[in-house]
């Protein structure tokens, strides 16, 4: 997914100025009809508040602390989750990857939990953890475990057979071989997982702090909803567009110095 | 000397007998001089897969410093015999020998296949091949001494996609030269390349072996590419060496030339006689 996204966007990586502005076109068309409209009384404000609206209440928001406090909790939350989730599922990856052992071990067992929807664990989470942080975390942590499993465990099993055996030949002891053949041939498949587990994490951190939290954007925009500031709503909303944005943009910067030795994000 | 070795020439081919002189050990000037090639004394070798006897009893004797073409049919067993002699493979039954002991660095494969790290730059691909050497001191000088010798030294900061068939293989030649090995076998190095560059590649693998001095054994379809290259043609059939090939025409060798066109015309007969018995 990311290679191909890449591929159809190369001069993106090298242009910013010029091209960086090119995506940002549709966005703001977007929210210029969308003024217009509330403007005009065309969309009732009832329903879906001013783009200048939210931004207001942003500010209002902003300014009495409330809004950096959230999106800090929330943040913060997104990012352990991701790490402790991430961090597991990537060293199972690895385990089940180069040991059949491991992979006989736990590989079906994996398998079964994943088909399980991790954020139908809700109440059962609820229960266990209350709406503690622990709850929040525990269930980010799920959800970006199997895309980081899958995809290191995938990356690992397909690195060139005959590579290994030029390490080999090469005197390459198995640390070696892990570190300038396996691990750099799996890399490409990590970064897909990275990207999928990125997603997953905003989609589970929205769902439980809309659910059971007392901090966080989702909690804010739950609040909101209780004293029918729409404004706020659509705020909540925008931020979670705008920071998966970032998140999705960290991943490729980083991809880019990482594989810049793949044909895809070479210069041409 | 090589009185192990099979011959057994069909008598329906005593025409071409001629041009076979298996048994002739001809001192020729245009070997080089000193030699740090391992001499090569293989034993009663036979490997098989399953129940497929791939090889079926292999006695041969590899002088230190020759250059050996082995030609055959796909599935003969050409290249089983090399990844024996490279230690890729397990011996079934028989012995490989060196005349001494020998060091993982003395011995270097290179492949139809390139095999570069798509990840490390050109340079790095090299210094891979210095194998328990590549932390140390002068290993980016011998890789990048490796690298002039074939002809790359402008590429060693790309990366291996931007560069040819050809240039790639290049490359593979460069890091299995780095350790300076004594005995060096190429199965279908050039298999994938384009005439033109394939001829190039010849002549650039005939001059390191000519500058480096170290045993060569080519596995190759191509029967020309044999006779241009190797001292000595072997021609294995089903598992067993067939016919022990002398070539004794001068280096550089003229390609085309009518002394090499008859030799490989006998090869090629041989090659398809037996292919018209099976």
């Amino acid at each position: 997914m990311s290679l191909i996204d890449s591929i159809s966007l190369p001069r993106s990586l090298r242009l910013p100025r010029l091209d960086g502005l090119i995506q940002w076109i549709v966005p703001l068309a977007i929210i210029a009809i969308w003024q217009v409209a509330s403007v005009t009384g065309f969309v009732p404000t009832r329903v879906l508040p001013a783009p200048s609206d939210v931004v207001l209440a942003g500010w209002k928001l902003l300014l009495s602390g409330e809004l950096v406090r959230n999106i800090w909790v929330s943040f913060w939350r997104a990012s352990i989750g991701f790490l402790i989730g991430g961090g597991i599922g990537f060293a199972f990856g690895l385990a089940n990857g180069l040991s059949q052992l491991s992979a006989k071990l736990t590989d079906t067992t994996l398998q079964m939990v994943r088909n399980v929807p991790h954020l139908a664990l809700i109440p059962l989470v609820i229960l266990w953890f209350g709406i503690d942080e622990s709850a929040k975390l525990f269930l980010v942590a799920l959800g970006v475990f199997f895309p980081i499993y899958l995809n290191t465990l995938h990356g690992i099993r397909t690195v060139d057979p005959q590579l290994i055996e030029m390490g080999r030949i090469y005197g390459m002891t198995d640390g070696e071989l892990f570190r300038r053949v396996i691990f750099p041939g799996a890399l490409p498949s990590i970064f897909v997982g990275i990207r999928f587990a990125l997603g997953i994490m905003w989609l589970t951190l929205i769902v439980a702090e809309t659910i059971a939290a007392s901090s966080g954007l989702g909690y804010m925009a739950m609040q909101a909803r209780e004293f029918m500031l729409i404004d706020v709503v659509v705020l909540s909303i925008l931020i979670y567009a705008l920071l998966g944005k970032l998140a999705d943009s960290a991943s490729r910067v980083l991809e880019r110095l990482t594989l810049s030795w793949h044909p895809a994000f070479q210069k041409r | 000397m090589q009185t192990a070795l099979r011959t057994s020439l069909p008598e329906t081919e005593l025409a071409s007998r001629a041009n076979f002189v298996p048994h002739a050990r001809v001192v020729r000037e245009d070997r080089p001089v000193q030699t740090s090639g391992l001499p090569l004394s293989i034993r009663g070798l036979r490997k098989s897969f399953g129940d497929n006897e791939v090889l079926r009893g292999i006695d041969l004797h590899i002088p230190a410093g020759q250059f050996v073409a082995i030609v055959g049919k796909s599935g003969c067993g050409k290249s089983t015999l090399l990844r024996l002699i490279a230690g890729l493979d397990k011996i079934d039954a028989g012995s490989i020998g060196f005349g001494q002991d020998i060091q993982p660095e003395d011995i270097r494969v290179m492949f139809q296949e390139p095999r570069l790290l798509p990840w490390a730059r050109v340079l790095a691909n090299v210094e891979v091949g210095l194998g328990r050497d590549r932390a140390s001191k002068d290993a980016h000088d011998r890789a990048e001494k490796a690298l002039i010798e074939v002809g790359l030294a402008d590429k060693r900061d790309q990366w291996p996609s931007v560069l040819s068939g050809g240039q790639k293989q290049r490359v593979a030649l460069g890091r299995a030269l780095v350790s300076r090995p004594r005995v060096l076998a190429f199965d279908e190095p050039l298999g994938a390349l384009d005439a033109l560059t394939r001829i190039s590649m010849q002549r650039l693998l005939e001059r390191v072996w000519r500058d480096q001095g170290f045993t060569a054994i080519l596995v190759t379809h191509d029967v020309s590419e044999a006779v241009a290259l190797a001292d000595r043609v072997l021609v294995i059939e089903e598992g067993r060496i067939a016919h022990d090939v002398t070539v004794n025409a001068a280096r550089p060798r003229q390609r085309g030339s009518v002394e090499l066109a008859s030799l490989e015309g006998s090869i090629l007969s041989h090659l398809l006689s037996a292919d018209d018995r099976t």
